[in-house]
Formats: structure tokens, C-alpha cells, sequence
């Protein structure tokens, strides 16, 4: 971010938490996801998608996604409330696109991609076109899975300077690992919008540290036009174990290490004492519910965990923070440690060998290469961001953006997040940054990735490390129907998708920012005032 | 520690002596009684710039953008004696002797300009003592000088030369107050001194900010300005002043008598008024960038440029009207309300509606990307239906922001004559997969892809994990 943003717009949360919030409309209303119709518009002076009839037709007659906004979600409402899940009965196939599965492989001239029931029943160069496939001509484009950011805050903030629309972090509150971001998730934030227009389909969204050095428990979502936005609730455990760490837990990495022990042990200490086990039960309730799939929940109707049980004297933690990290401790939730150092990633990783069970995600990790061996020898993967070339501080010296090609090619699964970089409006770069790794390639004494490896690094790779691998971010078989076609090298700067599906439903493309280019498209005024122009 | 300490004291005496004195600057050796009446140096920290030796150079068989808008398909460019000697076809005459570069396949530009950057005065690592660039500390600081914050040792520098092939960048104050400070136009050629990389000849800029940065910094103190109401009540009331200080000044200087009080605030201001130092207003707002014309219309002064200018497209009538240029993000949208209403085709709509538009950065990052920033608006506003050439969309990066900074008349176009400050890139500027392979400035080769003793390494990095790494 640049100087405009003067310090104090940053982390400002004060006297937010005290402002009565608005209920959000969960009473009652749920939105299934639903198809519509094709999004853009030859008007628009944007060439229209292949022609596609709606995966499937659950609307009345189509509209075309101009139609106004309010008929729009009118029509949604009353699909919804006709068919309880109208997405699971159409079998798609996209053919002669240039095929990217994004588990790393070239892309291929002429690839086939078969959505059926809003999965991936198969992609490839040989793929059988099911007789009553509805066919999406994609010929001259680009086919992809959508894009996943690995680490994001897109969809709790709507303008990072207002406080009251930042839902990042929370100062003036007592709890810290047990804040779920869940809660704060707004479907409708522009960003989320703005985000899937350039493609991007899921993101790992992280709430923000704010007087600990545990931030709370992150999500991965989907960046669909829905209610629905939860792909996987309490998905990680989010930690600053560098510079800002070192502050949050009293101005020393030596206190911040004390603390991070001190929470683990607090957590061990309940979770022996109010006898939470792990393991089966937890997976069985994954498979049953995907958004309600994590340990807190094991415990039915009681998130305040053990709240019976006796604790000693010593401790620091509330009852509720201790319980949030008693899935950590135990492996059954992942750990995202935002660490750049590389001797502070040295003692992250070390801390595998006193709480054994840790599943760790390294963000950030901007001298990761300085010790790749170490992380790869770790089995840690890494969520990185793509560029970072900059001595930005004390603790990224070594920075530079061979950083990501270095860990890969040290065997270090990698990916990429926008780390304490626009996270929670700037998305649309993800495909940009993955471009420019490619583009290192050429420059000799840096480190670049393949066209393949590159997407991988936006789509499967960070799936993976966020353990949805088997869910998301490819286009292997049985992965969500997360597919993206688009007008040009995905890569390539200003390439933008013509058609997004999500859960293999296809998705508006418009926002807010098409329709201000659209009533601007000349800056004066006609017969009327602008105002009276959409 | 104390030696720095005591020389800054006894600056800071000498400084105060000077201000006193208001010895002109050419007075030394003229010794005449009936001289003019003294003024005060335009000048005082003067460039000490220098061009390092090249040798002559000639591309050939590149495809050329010059910057003003025109595409040579198999081009030749010819630099020597630190300019550009020559700009053609295949059929371009090339000098005995001259280093020959096949540039097949490639592309040759001119130096990318960034009109908008704190590299130096928000410089890596941006720990707090490195904090120089916003003096907030009132509202009206017109009297600091962005160029006495510029850390020459900042990282930043080497990586804006050497993955964003700019040479040239004007470093502002940030936008705290409402007028806050000059701002000062630099070569990025490493220097010991801020006064080795400062652009010879150059203008000095005035920054002003509207909108929310002024009045929220003051506004949170209980100051004025807590409002864009007064945002403006401050800036007229300080114009006013100025126009007194430079009625007295301006009279002083042609019929002598009493020297008026010096005030470098309003050394700043009346150099504005005079038409000697540019105006770049910091302005999100449609609506406020009207009033800020108005403003500029009712002291006499012309705004150079609107930076960020997020909502140019809205008024893209009214800057073509007035001659304003904006300088603007590709895709920066809702990190504060003033950008709320950020669209993707800002710049080819601008560009579209006859106005000038110039992509900038504001930041260390984007720097190194702005040919990238330019490939986006510019696919964005095909989609749109604006046909834009690439090489037509060049002059965003190049003449456009030369001329909003006051040096077109040196750099900004491969013109014969002009400094030869050229990138080399290996393939389409517009492309995610191109990087500059060479970097030339005043005819010196100051980065080379292929060469790591063509690559600098600051003060800061000398002795630190990575030092010498490609970047």
C-alpha cells in the first residue's frame, strides 16, 4: 500500500466494538446457489461469453443479468423457494478451450471439461461428452479452475478506512484464537463481487491479530452470489509469530515464545480436564456438514467449551481462547503461522518437536529460501507472497521475488496469499503475481515457475495447504465445479474471465464497478442527470 | 554520536544566517551599488548531478515505442554523448564504431516516469525512524522540501530501475496536509547525496491534498481542517496570503526598498503564482477536483495534475477543458471512501475523452510495475470499446508524465536530442512475462539483465542476507 494510507487508517478498530451492529438478514432467508443468465453484454462493448444456455433453468424466463437488481434477487428468491437445490441436476461440458487443470501440467489445445451435479466428473484431452451434456463452446479461450487465494481478507472488510464496514480485527475485545471469523462474512461485500469477476472463486480468509498474538480462526469461502459464502468454517487457527507478534505479546520475540507455550499448555491443561478427544468424531461430523466441520462442535450446543470445568490459577487465556486452541494442539486444525524471518521460521518449525501434532502453514515466509531444505526437510507448506522484493523490514531483508521458485524448487509446496497486501479488496492481482513468476523464468540469476506450476501456485497448491485439496482448486475429478473461462492467457495482464461457474453455477460477472464504467462511458450528461442513468 | 549532533547545530546557525542575510545568489562578484534589490536563491540546493560515460549504442531490429504516441515496427535508436542522436527506421545511419545490440524481438521505450513516489522519503525498511513524508504536524506546510527527507540509500530505488525501468520519478510529500510541501523530480541513478540524483533543471512541484487525509489528521486533534469545508477555508485563506506575500515580493524585487519579511511557506506559494513551481494535487473526488479548479481559477494558478484522481472519469470533461492531468492507480479501488467509486477503465476513459492521463504508483511495489498497471487499464478499456494503441498508451507512462512534471522538454520521448534514457525489454512491455533486459540513463548503462556488476546494491544491503541477489 502506498503512503496515502497514513498509519492511523490502519488497525483503528476502537470504539468499534461498542457500535450496535445491525442484524445481517440471517433470519430466515437462504439463497441456494442458483444459475443466471449470461452476464455481460454485448452493450457493454465487451464481447459477449460463448453462447450458453443456463446450466440449468430454474428462472422464468431469461433476463440477461442487466435487468435491475431488486427484480434480480426477486427472482433469485422465488427459484430458491421453488427448488431446494437446483444446482445438482446439470451436466455441463466446456469443449476446445486451451485446458488448464492447475495441478501444475502445461495447459492443452482442445481440452474438455465435463460439470455434472456441480462436480468435475472429468478434464481433459479425452474426455466422453455425456449425450445430454449442455456444451459451452470455448474455442479461442482460456479454461481453468477458478482461482483460490491462499490468504485473504475478502469479505469482512468493505472499506478498509471505515471502521465500521472493517470486521478484520477487533482491539477493544477480550477474546482472541476463539474470534471465528465465520459471523463476519458478508456474501455482498463489493470486494467479493469485484474478486469473482477476475476469476476468483475461494479464498482463506483470515481475521487480523489485534492485542494477541492469536488473530482467531479463519474460513475458506467461496465468492459466489449467494447467502451461502462458507466453504469450510474454522478452517485455521491464524498466529503473528514475527515483528508484529513480538509486539502483540509484549514487545519481544523471547515473550512471544512464552505465550505461544503458555496458550498450547492452557489448551492441554482443559482439554485433559474436560476430556475432549479428537479424531473420528471430528471427520465424521466433517463428512456430514462441511461448514460445521470442526472440534467446537463436537460438543453439541456448547461452544463454551467446558465451561464446568476447574482450571488452575495461572491462567491467561480466557476459557474460550484455551478451548479455540485445543484443535490446534491436537492437529485437528491447521495452524497458519505468519512468520518472515528465516531464523524465526527455523523456530516455528521447531516448535513440531514440543507439540507434535501441530499441522503448520507458514505465511508469508520471505526468507524461506535462505533455508528451503529446512522447510521442505519439515514437510511445512508455505503460503508466500508473490512479489515481496523489498526490505520492507527488518525481518525481510533477504526478500526477493525468486522466493516462490526457490521454495518449489526446493521441493517446499508453495503458494501464493496477499499477505498484509491489499487482502482484503485485491484479489484480481493473484493471476497478475502468478504471471510475473513465470516471467523470472527469463532473468538470468532469478528463479521462475512454469506457466503450469505458476497457476498451480493460485489454484490447487493453496487449496492443498489449506487441506481441501480433495475439495477445490483443480480440476481433477470429483473437485467442486470451480471453472473459469476466460478471454485470453489467464496469466497475461488484463485477461479477465467471460464466464465464472461456482459449485458448477454459473455466476454474475457484473458489480459495481461495471456499472459506474457503464454510466460513464461518456462523463457528460444526456437528457437527464446521471443519476437517472443505468 | 556527537559529531553529527554538533554539525547539525551548527547547519542549523548557518541556515538561520542565510535566512537573514537574504544574499542573493549571484552576488558574489557583481559588486555593484546600484544593483538590483537583493532576493533570495531559487536555487540553494542545487543539482550535482552527473552523467556517468556511456558508449555510443545503437539498437537495431526492436520494435520502438517513443513515447509520444508512435510505434517504429524493426527499429533503430542510436544514443550517444548521454542523448538520444538518432530514432528510425532499419535504414537509420549508424555511427563507426558504435556498440550494436540486436534488439529482435524486443522492445525499446523511453525510461518509465513515475510521477508519484515517496522512494527516500517513506523509504525500506519503513521502520519509524525512517517516517519523512508527511510533516504533520499543520496543515500548511508548504515550506518543507520533500528533496531534504530523500534517503539515497533506499532499496527501492534499484528496483524500480531494475524491474520497472524507470529513470526518472518525482518524490512528494504525502498527503497529510493540505499543502505539504515541494516536491522534487530525481534521477534514478544512485547518488551519496540527494543533490547527485536530483534532475538538473527541473521544476519544483507544490503537493496539495483535498479530501479526507487532511481533515481527518487535523479533525482527530480538534484542528481546522475537521471538514472538506474547511479543507478549502484553509487553502483559499493561505492563497490570499500568498497573493499579498507576492505583491510585496514581486514589488521589492523591481523597485527595491525595504526587503519584505522572508517566509518560506510563502517562497512556495508565490513560486506558484509566479508559474515557476507545478501544482500536483492529491484528489480522489469528482466533485472535489470541480472545487479545486474553481479554487485554482480564483488565485490564478494552474493545477498540473491530479493524483489518484480515482474519479477522473467522471469529470473527464471539465480536465480536458482545463488542461489537468491525472495521474492514476490501474485497479486501486475501496481502501478508504474517497476510492470507493474506483473502476478498472479510469485511465482509458480519462485518455478517451481527450484529457491526460498518466498511470503513477505511490508506492514501492507498484513502481516496479507500471508498465504492467498501463496493459491492464488499456485491456480493460478495449473491453470497454476503447480502441487504444499500445504504443499510444506509452505516452502514459512517458510523455504525459513528463510533461506533468515540467520535463518533457529533456526526457520522456526518444526524440533526437533528448536525454537517452531508454529500457530495453525483452519482449512486449505490455506483457506479464517481460522484464527490462537493459536500462540506460543519460546514455549510461545503469542495469543490465545479463550483467551482475550492472546491478546496484545500496549502503543498506551491503552485508545483509541476499546482498547482490536478483530482486
Amino acid at each position: 500500500m502506498g503512503a496515502d494510507q497514513l498509519p492511523s487508517l490502519k488497525g483503528s478498530g476502537r470504539g468499534r466494538v461498542a457500535r450496535q451492529r445491525l442484524a445481517s438478514g440471517k433470519a430466515g432467508t437462504h439463497y441456494t446457489r442458483t444459475a443466471l443468465a449470461n452476464t455481460q453484454s454485448a452493450s457493454e462493448g465487451i464481447e459477449p461469453a460463448p453462447a450458453l444456455n443456463p446450466p440449468l433453468d430454474p428462472l422464468p424466463p431469461r433476463e440477461g443479468w442487466s435487468l435491475p437488481v431488486a427484480r434480480t434477487l426477486k427472482a433469485l428468491l422465488l427459484s430458491a423457494s421453488l427448488l431446494a437445490s437446483p444446482a445438482l441436476a446439470q451436466t455441463i461440458a466446456i469443449t476446445g478451450g486451451t485446458l488448464a487443470l492447475g495441478d501444475g501440467s502445461e495447459p492443452i489445445q482442445g481440452g474438455t471439461v465435463v460439470v455434472r451435479d456441480g462436480r468435475i466428473v472429468a478434464a481433459g484431452a479425452n474426455v466422453a461428452i455425456p449425450a445430454n451434456a449442455q456444451r459451452v463452446d470455448a474455442t479461442g479461450r482460456w479454461v481453468t479452475p477458478g482461482i483460490v487465494s491462499g490468504f485473504s481478507r475478502v469479505g469482512i472488510v468493505e472499506v478498509d478506512a471505515v471502521d465500521s464496514t472493517n470486521d478484520i480485527s477487533a482491539n477493544d475485545s477480550p477474546f482472541s484464537a476463539a474470534i471465528d471469523v465465520v459471523p463476519a462474512v458478508n456474501p455482498r461485500t463489493t470486494a467479493i463481487a469485484i474478486s469473482r469477476s477476475a476469476g476468483v472463486t475461494r479464498a482463506a480468509v483470515a481475521p487480523g491479530t489485534a492485542r494477541s498474538i492469536f488473530a482467531g480462526q479463519g474460513a475458506v469461502i467461496d465468492l459466489g452470489d449467494d447467502m451461502e459464502p462458507i466453504t469450510r468454517a474454522r478452517a485455521f487457527q491464524f498466529v503473528e509469530m514475527g515483528e508484529d507478534g513480538a509486539s502483540e505479546a509484549g514487545g519481544s520475540r523471547a515473550a512471544l515464545y512464552v505465550l505461544f507455550r503458555n496458550a498450547l499448555r492452557e489448551a492441554r491443561d482443559l482439554s485433559r480436564y474436560s476430556g475432549i478427544s479428537g479424531g473420528a468424531g471430528a471427520q465424521r461430523q466433517a463428512r456430514a456438514n462441511d461448514q460445521r466441520d470442526l472440534p467446537l462442535e463436537e460438543v453439541p450446543g456448547d461452544r463454551m467449551l467446558g465451561s464446568g470445568v476447574q482450571r488452575g490459577d495461572d491462567v491467561l487465556l480466557t476459557r474460550f481462547d484455551a478451548a479455540a486452541l485445543v484443535p490446534v494442539l491436537q492437529g485437528r486444525q491447521l495452524l497458519l503461522v505468519h512468520v518472515e524471518r528465516a531464523s524465526d521460521i527455523i523456530q516455528v518449525l521447531g516448535l513440531k518437536r514440543e507439540f507434535p501434532n501441530l499441522r503448520l502453514v507458514l505465511v508469508g515466509a520471505t526468507e524461506g529460501w535462505t533455508i528451503a531444505n529446512r522447510i521442505r526437510a519439515a514437510g511445512v507448506p508455505v503460503i508466500a507472497n508473490a512479489l515481496n522484493d523489498l526490505p520492507a523490514s527488518f525481518e525481510q531483508l533477504a526478500a526477493t521475488q525468486s522466493n516462490v521458485a526457490r521454495l518449489k524448487h526446493a521441493g517446499v509446496p508453495v503458494s501464493l496469499g496477499q499477505i498484509n497486501n491489499e487482502e482484503g479488496h485485491q484479489l484480481q492481482w493473484s493471476a497478475q503475481y502468478a504471471g510475473n513468476l513465470v516471467a523470472l523464468g527469463k532473468l538470468p540469476g532469478a528463479a521462475g515457475l512454469t506457466w503450469g506450476e505458476a497457476l498451480q501456485t493460485i489454484t490447487s497448491a493453496p487449496a492443498e495447504a489449506l487441506g481441501m485439496g480433495a475439495e477445490i482448486g483443480s480440476l481433477k475429478t470429483g473437485r467442486r465445479a470451480d471453472v473459469v473461462i476466460w478471454d485470453a492467457d489467464p496469466l497475461e495482464n488484463g485477461s479477465t474471465p467471460v464466464m465464472v461457474l461456482i459449485d458448477g453455477v454459473q455466476q454474475p460477472l457484473e458489480n459495481r464497478q461495471t456499472k459506474l464504467r457503464n454510466r460513464y462511458m461518456r462523463s457528460t450528461e444526456g437528457d437527464l442527470p446521471k443519476a437517472y442513468q443505468r | 554520536m556527537r559529531l553529527p549532533l554538533l554539525t547539525s547545530v551548527v547547519f542549523a546557525a548557518l541556515l538561520s544566517a542565510c535566512a537573514q542575510n537574504d544574499r542573493p545568489q549571484t552576488a558574489s562578484g557583481e559588486g555593484s551599488a546600484k544593483a538590483k534589490p537583493a532576493s533570495y536563491s531559487r536555487d540553494p540546493f542545487p543539482s550535482t548531478y552527473r552523467v556517468y560515460p556511456g558508449v555510443v549504442t545503437a539498437i537495431t531490429g526492436a520494435t520502438i515505442f517513443d513515447g509520444d504516441g508512435r510505434r517504429i515496427d524493426n527499429g533503430t535508436v542510436v544514443l550517444a554523448d548521454g542523448v538520444i542522436r538518432a530514432v528510425g527506421g532499419a535504414d537509420t545511419p549508424i555511427p563507426e564504431g558504435a556498440s550494436r545490440i540486436d534488439g529482435t524481438g524486443k522492445w525499446v521505450t523511453p525510461g518509465v516516469i513515475d510521477v508519484h513516489s515517496h522512494l527516500g522519503d517513506y523509504p525500506s525498511p519503513s521502520v519509524e525512524a525512517h517516517q519523512d513524508g508527511n510533516e504533520a504536524t499543520g496543515p500548511v506546510r508548504a515550506e518543507v522540501w520533500a528533496e531534504h527527507s530523500i534517503w539515497p540509500q533506499d532499496p527501492g530505488f534499484t528496483r524500480a530501475l531494475a524491474n520497472g525501468g524507470v529513470t526518472s520519478m518525482h518524490i512528494l510529500p504525502g498527503s497529510a496536509n493540505l499543502f505539504g510541501g515541494r516536491g522534487t523530480t530525481v534521477k534514478n541513478v544512485p547518488g551519496r547525496t540527494m543533490q547527485q540524483m536530483k534532475f538538473p533543471g527541473a521544476p519544483y512541484s507544490l503537493k496539495m491534498a483535498c479530501g479526507e487525509n487532511p481533515k481527518r489528521v487535523y479533525g482527530s486533534r480538534n484542528q481546522m481542517p475537521a471538514s472538506r469545508m474547511a479543507n478549502v477555508a484553509v487553502m483559499r485563506q493561505t492563497w490570499a496570503r500568498a497573493a499579498e506575500y507576492k505583491r510585496k515580493w514581486d514589488a521589492y524585487e523591481k523597485n527595491g526598498g525595504e526587503a519584505p519579511a522572508r517566509d518560506l511557506q510563502m517562497d512556495t506559494l508565490r513560486g506558484v503564482l509566479a508559474g515557476e513551481i507545478l501544482v500536483q494535487n492529491h484528489c480522489y473526488r469528482a466533485d472535489e477536483m470541480a472545487n479545486i479548479i474553481d479554487m485554482s481559477k480564483e488565485f490564478g494558478y494552474h493545477v498540473s495534475a491530479f493524483h489518484h484522481a480515482v474519479e477522473s472519469y467522471k469529470i473527464a470533461d471539465l480536465l480536458k477543458a482545463n488542461g489537468i492531468c491525472s495521474a492514476m492507480w490501474a485497479d486501486w479501488y475501496g481502501f478508504k471512501m474517497e476510492a470507493y467509486d474506483g473502476i478498472h477503465e479510469n485511465i482509458p476513459l480519462v485518455h478517451n475523452a481527450g484529457a491526460c492521463a498518466i498511470v503513477h504508483s505511490d508506492d514501492p511495489n507498484g513502481i516496479q510495475r507500471l508498465n504492467q498497471e498501463a496493459a491492464k487499464a488499456l485491456a480493460y478499456g478495449r473491453k470497454a470499446g476503447i480502441q487504444i494503441s499500445d504504443e499510444v498508451a506509452w505516452t502514459w507512462l512517458s510523455s504525459n508524465a513528463a510533461r506533468a512534471i515540467g520535463i518533457y522538454d529533456k526526457t520522456g520521448s526518444l526524440t533526437q536530442g533528448k536525454m537517452a534514457d531508454v529500457v530495453l525489454w525483452n519482449g512486449h512491455p505490455f506483457s506479464v512475462y517481460t522484464r527490462p533486459e537493459r536500462v540506460w540513463v543519460d546514455g549510461a548503462l545503469m542495469y543490465d539483465a545479463n550483467d551482475p556488476k550492472r546491478r546496484g546494491v545500496t549502503d543498506f544491503e551491503l552485508g545483509q542476507p541476499g546482498e547482490g541477489d536478483v530482486k
